[in-house]
């Protein structure tokens, strides 16, 4: 079920900010990164100036193990966008990230068997480069 | 805020699958419609200084005050509500505008011609690599195929579907029924097409838990209301729908990007991001949702009007499956007549303000499936995004 790239090298690459550099940067060494507020200790995420709890502009990132659950999913059966004709169908998923609480990231499952698909499904990250410079975090089934 | 302001005059262009629009341009629909509203008043282009909009309309007022020749411009707002939840914004800044004396008699208006622009199912392309906090936002979404508002709401749905059990016949509920609201209302798209719960099962998956009949339609169209202070009303050509309650906003953390409301605390994910508005709305009006007449609801896709009917306090919080199922939404014998013109879903994308139209029509006595002595109908805008509300009375 496994293809890689899982999507088009061609989809739309994130943009690097100040706030996201750091993000992006742990995903080229094949590492999650989770901002983690130093005033309050609040994980959040996607990456933000400052605390949405507490306010502070505060912070540092914490690699996290990138294991953790299926919140919610979606398969995306009609491309909306020429890029994804090749694509489909493919999974989107939000994944709840075990050890940094509260935190939920967008991302795909990209290799879910028919059925197998299901929310509170344990996952772990995976990485795909999609250009010299952008590389993403994807997830896949976690099995015993 | 209550009864600040009353919508005398509506009006709405022909209304046709997207592309179907070749006689003018998206602009001159805007303008055709908002003089049609005006006569509908009894008023004259004269007698407007104001005009309120959303979505970031391409259509924009400074334009369209200088080609109607609108001898003195007093207003000229846009919500920051995104998107699709700025209808009923719209009609609340306008109400805010005439209560403050800002202006006198305003005009809310929305044409959209997707044939002539962007269809809204294709994705949002375009450079995210700028230095605004949406294009950080969209570094998040895009390049994992979360790329246009489908693929976020099914997310939405799946997760009310997991909590809740909620089905997708419970879905083709809301798809049907809207349908055979449509099939009574000649200005509809879909007038002419009925539809089964068989065909709502048959439809091909657009994204999971999404079959093309749960999708709302992409179109050409527009709509236009005019807007005066309440006693100025009582002396124009129509039965004035006072703004009997308004109410915009959002819950925390839903704003995180177009796509990107994914990250709201748990106790807010597959809802609608209503409830805080629903709350606002009921209190200033001093009534409760019982005495509601009618529903016209943000029906982008058949799983968020369940949300909404939640948050609406018309259900229980996960009962919107059951309670769409038991026909509550349909005209004339259900409990709650909802999108009785055929919403989104059946009759036209006017980005919501179509449901606006409708309510009034209800409201004047005139809807095509009248509820019988409607007083008083909700009118939600958007939901699962900072989104807005009102409740209208006559």
């Amino acid at each position: 079920m496994t293809r890689t790239p899982y999507l088009p090298p061609t989809m739309p690459l994130p943009a690097v900010t100040e706030d996201t550099r750091p993000f992006w940067e742990a995903c080229r060494r094949r590492e999650l990164v989770v901002q983690r507020c130093t005033r309050c200790a609040s994980f959040r995420h996607p990456p933000a100036p400052l605390c949405w709890r507490c306010r502070s502009f505060a912070h540092e990132w914490v690699a996290v193990s990138g294991r953790g659950r299926v919140f919610t999913h979606a398969v995306v059966h009609r491309a909306p966008l020429p890029a994804l004709e090749a694509a489909v169908p493919f999974t989107v998923v939000v994944v709840a990230l075990d050890d940094a609480p509260g935190v939920r990231i967008v991302s795909n499952l990209v290799d879910a068997g028919p059925g197998e698909l299901r929310v509170d499904l344990p996952v772990e990250v995976v990485f795909e480069e999609m250009s010299p410079e952008v590389t993403v975090p994807r997830f896949r089934v976690r099995r015993a | 805020m209550r009864d600040a302001a009353a919508i005398v005059g509506i009006a709405q262009s022909e209304y046709t699958k997207w592309g179907g629009l070749t006689r003018c341009t998206e602009y001159q629909l805007a303008l055709e419609t908002i003089v049609k509203a005006v006569e509908d008043a009894g008023l004259s282009v004269d007698d407007v200084d104001g005009f309120a909009s959303f979505s970031n309309d391409r259509n924009e007022a400074a334009f369209v005050a200088t080609d109607l020749g609108v001898p003195e411009l007093r207003y000229a707002g846009m919500t920051w509500i995104v998107g699709g939840g700025g209808a009923c914004a719209a009609v609340a800044e306008a109400a805010m505008a005439i209560a403050t004396g800002m202006a006198s008699c305003v005009v809310v208006y929305r044409s959209i011609a997707m044939g002539q622009f962007q269809r809204f199912g294709r994705a949002l392309a375009g450079d995210v690599a700028g230095g605004r906090p949406m294009d950080a936002a969209l570094g998040f979404a895009l390049p994992f195929g979360l790329v246009n508002a489908t693929v976020g709401m099914a997310l939405l749905v799946r997760r009310h579907m997991h909590l809740y059990g909620t089905t997708r016949e419970q879905l083709g509920h809301v798809a049907v029924t809207f349908r055979r609201h449509a099939n009574r209302n000649p200005a509809a798209v879909m007038h002419a097409r009925p539809m089964t719960l068989a065909d709502h099962a048959a439809a091909r998956p657009i994204v999971e838990p999404f079959g093309l009949l749960d999708c709302c339609l992409e179109t050409d169209g527009a709509d236009a209301l005019v807007l005066v202070a309440p006693e100025r009303a009582r002396d124009c050509r129509r039965r004035p729908v006072y703004v009997m309650a308004a109410a915009e906003g959002s819950g925390p953390r839903f704003g995180c990007g177009a796509w990107a409301m994914h990250y709201m605390p748990e106790e807010d994910y597959a809802t609608g991001n209503t409830a805080r508005l629903a709350a606002t709305l009921y209190r200033t009006a001093g009534i409760g949702p019982g005495d509601v007449d009618c529903a016209q609801l943000y029906d982008h896709y058949t799983g968020m009007v369940l949300l909404q009917l939640e948050d609406l306090g018309f259900c229980k919080r996960g009962e919107g499956g059951p309670f769409a199922a038991s026909g509550a939404l349909a005209w004339p014998d259900g409990a709650l007549p909802t999108n009785t013109a055929g919403g989104s879903l059946s009759e036209a994308y006017i980005h919501g303000l179509n449901h606006v139209v409708e309510a009034v029509h209800q409201l004047r006595g005139t809807a095509v499936s009248q509820v019988p002595d409607a007083e008083i109908c909700v009118v939600a805008s958007g939901s699962g995004i900072p989104t807005s509300a009102l409740l209208l009375r006559r």
